[in-house]
């Protein structure tokens, strides 16, 4: 063939895939860095917290009365609580309930979201319209108090507290893929696929699912810093597990009301670390989303 | 670009499966003819389309969404396209163009008309035959990068294709074949597309369009996205598998001047229907519809003599929504000469006014023959112009 010119490949400094191509983005981004190293430290403490803490979380270490109750010192760095016991390792407990209690039910909202979003877009029609009709629904109330609501009904306990944050969170995850697929199935590619043969069910698992998750991952990690939150606000408000000994941050925050006055930072200490968790997560899920973003790409 | 006989084709994907010579027609004979159209004889145009019409319902409403209305995007077309040929197909941007070329493909669903491909009537086709059918005919996107999947390496994007076919022989042999076929090293195949320039982007586009020896393409405004200085590869490139493969194209364009040199046969569309179809070289010679007329004048003419004569007719008004299409000729709420009542009441059919030159407007003959006169708001500096000027 008598091409005059043909045009050489010229490829990118680093070139590869998508994915290689994010990751050099969010090295570089400060923003992902914070929010790297403060989720870092959230998940080091919780999986760690039975190593690093020096203390047990449910026993007291030292005498207290009402009206006095020491601060920071030596021996406790964030002093003790109400009980007597030690405030730092009851925070670093706490960060192993939140992961746990926040990864559970992000994880169980996702699925069951995706699996709705799933539905809808990959079989639009009546199915969609029910599908998306319900979400709406679920969407209109506020997130907490959809929550509270549906942790009230399930009885107070751990369980209900995840599984009220996961169905809070469902709706969010479906109408994302959901969107995302359809306006996917609408884009040249898959036109291009269905027109060499590729059959339908390659086309949505193959091309349209992992080109809609992108946007999916980002939510995630947005929605892990607000089920920390939620799981908070829920503990606080006393739909959480009753059992004193389990040291959830909302929880200790609700238990050291009382002493606001007289002991300030039994609820600084729990406030912050809800404050922390939550923003690391933020801010890393906002850099993915500018990282991954296609109009970024070069 | 002119029909090429002998096609020497690289190893077809499926064994024995030589597509383009009479014998062996794809579809003649095949369990996947269709509903007996009976077998097509020799002259009869490889593509064969009737009456189609895509409409899509405009929907209102939060809850109950209403149809409020249609955007009759293809509103009505005939056309046929001989095998070896190339047909072009031009019109301003939102003209239906592109919905056009996927009714074909049955990527979008016609709502009403007939296309038959060779013979063979692609309606009421099952999704699984339709999809064994498309091997024949194939796409070429505008936008090349919207057109690749960002996750797909090029070999991925050229191996679906034999896969979903079901191939059997040296997949990556077939893959080299297919790069060196458009002029891309065989190195492109590990590579991502948002690696590639634009041009290479269309360059493994087309390669997967000529990956299952198809008969015919349609090229939907294969360069517009692509610098002018590339553009030129692209058509060569085209024209070259053309020869190499004895492709049947439809290339689609908005600019009269890129499909000038491919085409053999023009059809200009106007709002989701043809206004005009003729050989290229007449078309150029003496434009017969007013919009064909309009969108020449605005192409400056090499000829200094010529071009001293020529004169811009510039359109009053804006291009109407396909959602309310005029009335009686759908051109005649811009038309420089149209004429009291009859543009506006009574739809003019696309007619042969002289051999292989079909119009449709009322007036044709009496236009070509200078007895109507453009109207002087044609002039109007204030006026639009459509088409863009080609560079
Ligand atoms: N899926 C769709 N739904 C609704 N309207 C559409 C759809 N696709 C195209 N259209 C409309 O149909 C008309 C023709 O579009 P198109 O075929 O893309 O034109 P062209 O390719 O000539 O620019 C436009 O008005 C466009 O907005
Ligand atoms: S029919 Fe009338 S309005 Fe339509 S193109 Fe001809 S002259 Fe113009
Ligand atoms: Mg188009």
């Amino acid at each position: 063939m008598s091409l005059a010119q043909v045009e050489t490949v010229a490829p990118e400094e680093a070139g590869g895939s998508l994915g290689r191509d994010a990751w050099r983005r969010l090295r570089r981004n400060p923003v992902a860095i914070a929010g790297a190293v403060l989720v870092v430290l959230f998940v080091a403490a919780a999986l760690l917290a039975p190593w690093l803490a020096p203390y047990p979380p449910d026993k007291p270490v030292g005498q207290v009365t009402p009206t006095s109750i020491p601060g920071p010192s030596a021996e406790h760095w964030f002093g003790l609580d109400d009980l007597g016991r030690d405030e730092f390792t009851r925070v670093l407990w706490g960060a192993r309930w939140s992961l746990v209690i926040g990864v559970v039910s992000l994880l169980l909202g996702m699925a069951g979201g995706l699996l709705l979003g799933l539905l809808a877009g990959a079989f639009g029609g009546w199915v969609d319209g029910v599908v998306m009709r319900l979400v709406d629904m679920m969407l209109s109330v506020p997130g907490l108090l959809f929550a509270i609501g549906v942790a009230a009904m399930l009885g107070s306990g751990l369980d209900a507290v995840m599984i009220a944050i996961a169905v809070v969170n469902m709706p969010v995850f479906a109408r994302l893929l959901r969107g995302q697929m359809l306006a996917q199935r609408r884009s040249d590619y898959v036109l291009a696929a269905t027109a060499v043969g590729v059959r339908r069910r390659r086309i949505v698992l193959g091309h349209i699912l992992p080109n809609s998750l992108t946007p999916v991952i980002v939510q995630g990690t947005l929605t892990l810093a607000t089920a920390i939150v939620d799981a908070a606000g829920l503990a606080f408000l006393g739909l959480s597990s009753n059992d004193p000994s389990i040291p959830e941050w909302g929880r200790m925050l609700a238990d050291t009301q009382r002493y606001l006055s007289s002991a300030p930072l039994l609820a600084v200490f729990p406030g912050l670390a809800i404050i922390v968790a939550a923003l690391g997560f933020t801010l890393l899920g906002e850099s993915l989303r500018e990282a991954l973003d296609p109009k970024y790409r070069r | 670009m002119s029909a090429s006989t002998g096609p020497s084709r690289p190893d077809p994907p499926e064994r024995g499966a030589t597509s383009g010579s009479p014998e062996s027609d794809p579809l003649r004979g095949s369990p996947e003819a269709g509903q007996g159209n009976g077998p097509a004889p020799s002259g009869e145009p490889l593509l064969s389309v009737r009456g189609l019409k895509v409409h899509f319902p405009v929907r209102r409403g939060v809850l109950l969404q209403r149809v409020a209305g249609h955007v009759r995007a293809v509103d009505g077309v005939d056309l046929d396209v001989a095998r070896g040929m190339t047909y072009g197909l031009v019109g301003e941007s939102g003209c239906g163009k592109s919905t056009l070329g996927k009714a074909v493909l049955r990527l979008v669903e016609p709502t009403a008309g007939t296309v038959l491909f060779n013979g063979a009537d692609l309606g009421g086709q099952s999704p699984e035959r339709m999809r064994r059918l498309r091997r024949h005919m194939q796409m070429v996107f505008q936008d090349p990068l919207a057109s690749l999947d960002p996750r797909q390496s090029v070999e991925s994007v050229l191996t679906e294709p034999l896969r979903a076919h079901g191939f059997t022989g040296d997949r990556s042999r077939r893959v080299r074949e297919l790069l060196d076929l458009v002029g891309l090293p065989s190195g492109a195949a590990g590579r991502y597309p948002h690696e590639f320039s634009g041009g290479q982007r269309q360059r493994i586009g087309i390669a997967r369009a000529i990956a299952l020896n198809p008969e015919l393409i349609i090229a939907d405004e294969p360069v517009s996205a692509l610098d002018v200085s590339i553009q030129a590869q692209i058509v060569n490139l085209l024209e070259d598998l053309q020869e190499q493969l004895g492709l049947t194209y439809v290339v689609v364009a908005h600019d009269l001047a890129v499909v000038r040199h491919v085409s053999d046969v023009i059809g200009v569309m106007y709002l989701g229907a043809l206004v005009e179809e003729a050989p290229s070289d007449a078309l150029y010679a003496q434009p017969l519809h007013p919009y064909t007329i309009a969108l020449m004048s605005a192409i400056p003419i090499p000829d200094p003599e010529v071009e001293e004569r020529r004169r811009r007719i510039l359109l009053v008004g804006d291009l109407p929504s396909p959602v309310d299409v005029p009335p009686g000729c759908r051109f005649h709420t811009r038309c420089p000469f149209r004429r009291p009542t009859r543009c506006a009441d009574e739809v003019p059919a696309l007619r042969e006014t002289r051999p292989g030159r079909k119009v449709a407007c009322h007036w044709a003959e009496e236009i070509a023959a200078g007895a109507v006169r453009a109207a002087a708001g044609a002039h109007d500096p204030a006026a639009t112009e459509v088409g863009t000027p080609s560079s």
